[in-house]
């Protein structure tokens, strides 16, 4: 935000623009990943530069490379003409590279100021924190966030904590802003006053990368955009030369099917009616108000809400690794609330928990050990007290095959399995039983194109079959694909419940922050 | 009970807990920088015996607390080296740090086992001169005790109050984002452990040279550990460890004092007093939701490599 940075928009018109950022030839390299296949792009002054890939494709493996954060293997940086090599983030702060990180990089038991200070590197403005608290704050004026720089983190919504995240990178003062998927936790409305700020500091002389897999933000608001695919370099377009269908193209290598909207009616008898539930987090504050919803068979009821509005809760409490207070579960028309976890697994209900490597699988136990976790006692699966092993195989094995677990052995450890086929293994182990009703949270998540297109195909049969299934994503496109109703939950309550023939995606935007209130 | 009798009480408790003080606010720098430190034990019988050490040889007190205080820095950086260089478990390398100090501590102090030494000097305060002898002969106090609560203050500041402060907690909390924030992990937490050490250094310079004045083969005899449970009972809160190190000691005290009195309860279940109410109290307080320990507590910091 210097005055020669402001300068940059003018000088741009009249001569070809400089860059900002120019990487070369760029190597990253994990054990047994190659993360970054050479790459190179240039970031020019006063643009906003799209970063687009799908998940797995080494966009955030590169920012964070920029960023002094990982070091890469080869390859080299200028930055406004000059070479650069950084060997932590405090070299890339200094030289006025801020980014705002995928996943929030706050002290939870910090408040926001403490926070700000923590990231504020000592200048001749001396170490006092008025300062900085007035700086933030005029910040805060400036981009009309009204947040409390007093409060703790863990007391903020997402919405908050993501703008908290913004500011505190812009209190430096840098030339360049990365932004890796800031919209992902956002409610549309959020998003376009993200989008708006972005424009004024655009204007304000920052250049900005944007790093996204939604092509509509790619249109919307970049210049240029740079395509990347399992780690290699697809290109650099300037957005306007292009159309949505190339960029995706450019991302997955092949045409996507596009999945049709359910206009179907369903009319099924209730698998799961919920009623007054309420409960509470691990930090004894109330998550669950008072829900009522009913799933019906071979329906998909979609859960929209930003994260943190109480779904984790709602599916421990469902699946029983979490007591209610008040409210009742009933299931198939028989009252299960106060049942244990294993009796709700064996009357037929499923569970894709949000976290697949905590919750769902055990790292360090093979694929077929994972298989048959929680359904050791079956009797085809015993032998009196002990695991019947030839029938653990048969069964990994037929997993294996049906469920399309990309894997030579049944072997080898869940840890060692992509994202995708570590899902496929929930998948396999959750629905290969004779179920009634399915709760799916957040299946997609993390998961690239080709599984998550397996992922729906799977969830669709299991509807069509006549499985019941409470789905939540933070996709609201693919939610809004796949359900047949959405119910929107806002602060531990679903403010409405609405056909998806009728939804659209502002109404539900607006019933996710709580703007509007629901008919029910 | 007399008057005498309950400030002969206060009196051995401020004695006896200054070191265990020292110990405690030393622990509590380390683990709010992410660190257990299970080998207080032994840093402590380091410092002690060779502080000691010093102190007789040159009859000089103060020279024998200054070496004191760097030998539990430097036992300290042993334990950095393991758990933050070489990333090891912090526990294993904690018990094996302990285990070394005992070891160790017994070489260096092998032929000062009944030494007499000057310790550090009484300083009596002005005021209370006027006071019959044997009253304010209670309160005539070293200078290291005197200074205690003015280094639990000094703590107290330097974590909530200064950037360095700030980023120690940081790392405590989340050394990832602490790195990400421009922060350096690695030397912050040695930071961390060095001025650790020095105040646990400290507090074993109490008890060789100013408190019990004399070296004997595990003389701490489980203060390092109590330190460690003194850490959680004050919510790793520097000013919370004076109440409770005075409540701890005050206890110990009580109870000798209850033995002494020729009261018919067995000695060894009177020895459990101190123990019993520290359960009381963490049962009291230990139910709490919101959670105090530093959320990273104990784990390796791995880095971005």
């Amino acid at each position: 935000m210097s005055t020669e940075a402001s300068a940059i928009p003018q000088f741009k018109e009249i001569s070809s623009p400089d860059p900002v950022l120019e990487i070369h030839d760029l190597t990253k390299r994990f054990p047994g990943v190659l993360a970054n296949d050479h790459i190179s792009f240039e970031v020019r002054a006063g643009e906003t530069h799209g970063l687009l890939g799908e998940n797995g494709a080494g966009k955030s493996t590169l920012a964070e490379c920029i960023f002094g954060y990982y070091k890469p293997d080869s390859g080299s940086f200028k930055l406004n003409g000059n070479a650069v090599s950084f060997d932590n983030p405090t070299d890339a702060l200094h030289a006025g590279i801020g980014m705002v990180h995928q996943h929030f990089s706050l002290i939870e038991s910090f408040t926001v100021l403490e926070n700000v200070l923590l990231g504020y590197r000592p200048s001749s403005e001396g170490l006092k924190s008025s300062n900085v608290e007035a700086r933030f704050t005029q910040l805060l004026e400036v981009y009309g966030v009204h947040i409390d720089i007093d409060a703790r983190v863990s007391q903020l919504s997402v919405g908050e904590l993501q703008w908290v995240e913004i500011l505190k990178a812009l209190i430096y003062d840098v030339d360049l802003l990365i932004l890796d998927e800031p919209t992902a936790v956002l409610t549309p409305q959020e998003t376009d006053r993200l989008f708006q700020a972005l424009e004024r500091m655009l204007s304000e002389g920052v250049s900005i990368i944007l790093i996204t897999h939604k092509l509509r933000e790619v249109m919307e608001v970049t210049d240029r955009v740079t395509v990347l695919r399992r780690g290699k370099l697809v290109g650099t377009v300037n957005t306007e030369d292009v159309t949505m269908t190339d960029l995706s193209r450019m991302m997955v290598g092949r045409e996507i099917e596009t999945l049709c909207r359910s206009n179907q009616v369903v009319n099924g008898d209730p698998v799961l009616e919920v009623q007054g539930l309420r409960a509470l987090n691990d930090r004894g504050q109330l998550k669950l108000k008072n829900v009522n919803f009913t799933v019906s068979e071979g329906e998909i009821l979609g859960l929209a809400g930003v994260s943190g509005n109480g779904q984790k809760e709602l599916f421990e409490v469902l699946v029983g690794v979490r007591r209610g207070e008040k409210g009742e579960i009933i299931f198939d028309g028989k009252n299960i609330t106060g049942t244990l976890p294993n009796a709700r697994i064996s009357f037929g209900i499923g569970y894709i928990p949000d976290d697949r490597q905590r919750t769902g699988l055990v790292g360090g136990f093979s694929i077929g050990e994972n298989l048959i976790l929680g359904r050791q006692w079956e009797p085809i699966f015993r032998r009196g007290l002990f695991t019947s092993q030839d029938s653990i195989n048969k069964f990994a094995k037929e997993s294996i095959a049906a469920f399309e677990i990309d894997s030579p052995s049944h072997h080898r450890l869940v840890r060692q399995l992509s994202g995708g086929n570590q899902q496929k293994v929930i998948i396999a182990r959750e629905t290969s039983k004779s179920l009634r009703l399915l709760l799916a949270n957040q299946p997609t998540r993390g998961l690239d194109v080709g599984a998550i297109e397996y992922v729906t195909r799977k969830l669709l049969e299991l509807r069509d079959s006549g499985v019941g299934i409470l789905l939540a994503s933070e996709d609201l496109e693919e939610l809004m694909n796949l359900s047949d109703r959405i119910a929107v939950i806002f602060k531990g309550e679903i403010v409405d419940i609405i056909p998806c023939a009728d939804a659209n995606i502002i109404e539900i935007g607006l019933l996710m922050s709580g703007a509007k209130s629901g008919s029910q | 009970m007399t008057l005498l009798s309950v400030l002969g009480v206060l009196s051995s408790a401020i004695f006896s807990g200054t070191s265990l003080l020292y110990t405690t606010l030393g622990e509590i720098i380390d683990q709010r920088s992410g660190i257990v430190n299970l080998g207080l034990e032994g840093v402590m019988l380091v410092s002690a015996s060779s502080g000691f050490a010093v102190t007789a040889i040159t009859d000089n007190p103060y020279l024998g607390v200054l070496v004191s205080i760097l030998a539990g820095a430097l036992m300290n950086m042993i334990l950095g080296f393991l758990v933050i260089s070489r990333r090891a478990n912090q526990l294993a390398s904690g018990l094996a740090l302990m285990f070394f100090g005992f070891g160790l501590s017994a070489w260096i102090g092998r032929s000062y086992v009944g030494a007499k030494i000057n310790g550090l000097p009484r300083i009596s305060l002005p005021g209370l001169s006027n006071l019959p002898v044997l009253y304010s002969s209670l309160f005539n106090f070293d200078l290291l005790i005197y200074l205690v609560i003015p280094a639990a203050i000094l703590v107290w500041w330097l974590l909530f109050h200064t950037r360095w402060g700030l980023g120690l907690r940081a790392v405590g909390e989340n050394a990832d984002t602490a790195y990400a924030s421009g922060r350096n992990p690695l030397r912050i937490r040695y930071q961390a452990l060095f001025v650790g050490g020095l105040l646990v250094g400290l507090g074993a310079a109490h008890l060789s040279i100013a408190y019990t004045m004399n070296w004997t083969e595990y003389m701490t005899a489980g203060r390092g550990f109590i330190a460690v449970a003194l850490v959680i009972f004050s919510k790793w809160n520097p000013l919370r460890a004076i109440v409770g190190a005075l409540l701890f000691s005050g206890a110990v005290a009580f109870q000798l004092l209850l033995q002494s009195s020729g009261i018919q309860i067995s000695p060894f279940l009177l020895d459990t007093i101190p123990y019993i109410l520290t359960i009381l109290v963490l049962i009291a307080w230990g139910g709490t939701p919101k959670h105090s320990a530093p959320a990273s507590l104990g784990r390796v910091y791995q880095g971005t490599e």
